[in-house]
């Protein structure tokens, strides 16, 4: 199947320097009911994009508009909680490419890889330093080149590596997904099948 | 020999292959399937053409979107019906076994599995859900999936993962009267924060997991997740084996001989090198109870909110919570009481719950949800007399489901609402748009069913 692809990012970004932003804030389990993949980026942080009487929170970055791009840029150990890819989907439907953080929980991160989204793991003091930069001057571009695996300000010269899982990179760059591997290697299962998995 | 982690034994004898500087493709002995995270996977199948390949190792339950009364009308909802009856239609399609609502089977997907048996020592298991790690209680490497990841087990029995790094937690001392495996876990991860084992698969010993139920030792790995683990596991003894002898006499398992023999194996060798390990005594640890939007952040039920924490996650956290800074929770009202979940809706929970409100009264201004996990918990409740002992209280037993703990039904705590729950996570809106959950053990949901205000389960306690 056709995965988005992914070489470079280059975009203003949207702050969110909260820590710990569980995959419930991201996507609450009430917008969960749908089948499909499609159309889960209108209820992309729900809570807290609205009030308790459905009229938008002015206070929130995603309304604000002085702040937009393909980036979000997120307090560490995002997309915590539960696996729903559903959080990814939001995330992608609202039009980011990207997520930046100091780290990301495990699921969402493999889910992110699944689906085209590029979790960019930074040291805390970059992140710190690139939400600096970025909440003084929301027009801030920030350029992010996964064959390189850097992320830089260009227009302040700040740039630092990150690391991606080199099957992964392959995966995004090309637009390949698991499953056409995993079932082009149907004989080794098999194989493996008969020699060793448990009777159930 | 290099000595090995029980997780490195498992892990390494399900690798079908390894892809240099890459994850390696990992066998799944059992997969586990609900109607929120699996109809995108089916629908990925169909867009391929191709078909589940081994439909004997997936069995299905419908627990997320269901309502918790009524359960032999059809759901009103017409979107989580949508999503029930696709289940349904899918798990036809491809030949799946399927527990629908009613079926004698039916419950959520991580009480169902171990207590009838599906969930052995030994096993790779995989679930379109982060609680997985409720599984490892039997010796297994059990972690919550996403659903392209769900899409790769039905299409090939396998997924690509990355070998995650180890940790054991070693837990000595024992723990006091009213002080249950939640108050533990809730501890451990008060102790680690809640992303402090991001990376990690964890696995529990000592002499205080030795002592414990399966029930009790389900409880501590359903947990891992929200310390940030990728799952949680303790190695098989006598207790496990009595488990499961019990439900299926193990001799009469096609692959009895196999168990045997690599039950002996599943432990961690002395010796074997673990990424990090830590120790504790939890012999001083009380009833845990949490007051913020993360299950890291939770005090013993005598003490105060800390007050020498500044930061904006953690002040809009008690904002959300009405709560400040240094604040004591116990005698806070109490809205609503919460008891089920993959965490504590089990039995042994509910048995705890019932003796601590047997000859009492539900307080006048609490609304309870008692929701067992299973239609087999519901049906032992009621056959050991649980359903009369709340019923007298004032209390009534639900149906099974995940109901209150993700509120995708209608089990919905009003917003501002106080809730002491039983459940896994406190995350704002979790149990409803503005609900303030409160984690509690079974005991602890009682002492405030009750009294109608934070309580210490120990002033209760009558022995």
């Amino acid at each position: 199947m056709e995965k988005k692809k992914f070489e470079i990012a280059e975009s203003t970004c949207v702050p969110l320097p909260l820590e710990n932003i569980d995959t419930d804030q991201i996507i609450p389990a009430r917008f969960l009911s749908s089948t499909s993949r499609a159309g889960f980026g209108e209820n992309l942080f729900r809570d807290w994009r609205y009030d308790k009487t459905g009229n938008l929170n002015p206070t929130f970055v995603l309304n604000n508009p002085q702040f937009g791009g393909e980036i979000l840029v997120a307090g560490r150990n995002f997309g915590c909680g539960s696996s729903r890819e559903h959080a990814v989907w939001a995330i992608s439907d609202y039009g980011f490419r990207a997520v930046v953080s100091s780290y990301f929980a495990d699921i969402f991160k493999n889910n992110a890889l699944n689906n085209g989204l590029l979790p960019v793991i930074v040291p805390d003091t970059y992140l710190g330093n690139l939400l600096d930069l970025i909440h003084k001057d929301p027009e801030t571009r920030v350029r992010i080149d996964l064959i390189n695996e850097t992320i830089s300000v260009p227009s302040v010269g700040i740039s630092v590596r990150f690391e991606v899982n080199p099957y992964k990179k392959e995966c995004l760059i090309k637009g390949l997904d698991d499953i056409e591997y995993l079932l082009s290697i149907k004989e080794h299962i098999n194989a493996y099948e008969l020699r060793n998995a448990l009777r159930i | 020999m290099i000595p090995k982690t029980l997780f490195d034994k498992i892990w390494d004898s399900h690798v079908v292959r390894s892809i240099s500087g890459g994850p390696d493709v990992l066998y799944i002995d059992r997969h586990y399937i609900h109607e929120v995270t699996s109809p995108q996977a089916f629908e990925g199948l169909r867009s391929r053409k191709i078909r589940v390949m081994r439909p004997n190792r997936t069995l299905a339950t419908a627990d997320h979107n269901i309502p918790t009364a009524n359960q032999h009308l059809p759901i009103s909802d017409d979107l989580s019906r949508n999503q029930v009856d696709k289940l349904q239609q899918n798990c036809q399609e491809h030949g799946i076994e399927y527990f629908g609502l009613n079926h004698p089977k039916n419950g959520i997907v991580h009480v169902t599995g171990p207590e009838l048996g599906y969930t052995l020592p030994g096993m790779t298991i995989v679930c379109g859900d982060s609680h997985t790690s409720t599984h490892g209680a039997f010796g297994t490497i059990a972690f919550g999936i996403g659903t392209s990841e769900v899409e790769m087990v039905l299409a090939s029995q396998c997924l690509m993962q990355t070998k995650p790094l180890t940790m054991r937690i070693k837990i000595h001392g024992s723990l006091g009267s009213g002080v249950s495996a939640k108050d533990l876990i809730l501890w451990i991860i008060s102790q680690l924060t809640t992303g402090g084992a991001t990376g990690y698969f964890v696995e529990y010993a000592g002499q205080v997991i030795e002592a414990m139920s399966m029930e009790e030792r389900m409880t501590v790995c359903n947990m891992s997740i929200e310390m940030g683990a990728r799952g949680g596991l303790i190695a098989p003894d006598l207790t496990t084996f009595t488990y499961l002898n019990k439900i299926k006499p193990l001799s009469s398992r096609p692959d009895f001989k196999s168990l045997l023999l690599r039950s002996r194996s599943l432990k961690s060798d002395e010796g074997a090198h673990f990424d990090k390990e830590i120790q504790f005594d939890v012999t001083s640890i009380k009833p845990m109870i949490t007051y913020g939007t993360n299950p890291g952040m939770g005090i013993g039920i005598d003490e105060s909110i800390p007050d020498n924490i500044n930061s904006e996650s953690f002040n809009k956290s008690l904002e959300y919570m009405g709560f400040r800074p240094g604040m004591k929770l116990a005698g806070h009202p109490v809205d609503y009481v919460f008891v089920g979940s993959c965490t504590n809706g089990r039995i042994e929970d509910l048995r705890a719950f019932a003796d601590l409100v047997r000859g009492r009264q539900k307080a006048p201004g609490v609304t309870a949800l008692i929701v067992p996990g299973s239609k087999q918990v519901e049906k032992q409740a009621i056959d050991e007399g649980i359903a009369d002992i709340l019923r007298d209280a004032g209390f009534e037993l639900r149906q099974p489901g995940c109901s209150s703990c993700l509120a995708m039904n209608e089990d919905k705590i009003p917003p501002g609402k106080y809730a002491v729950s039983t459940s896994n996570r406190n995350f704002e809106g979790r149990q409803g748009p503005g609900a303030r959950t409160l984690l509690a053990s079974p005991l602890t949901a009682a002492a405030a069913a009750v009294t109608g205000v934070i309580t210490d389960p120990r002033e209760l306690l009558t022995n």
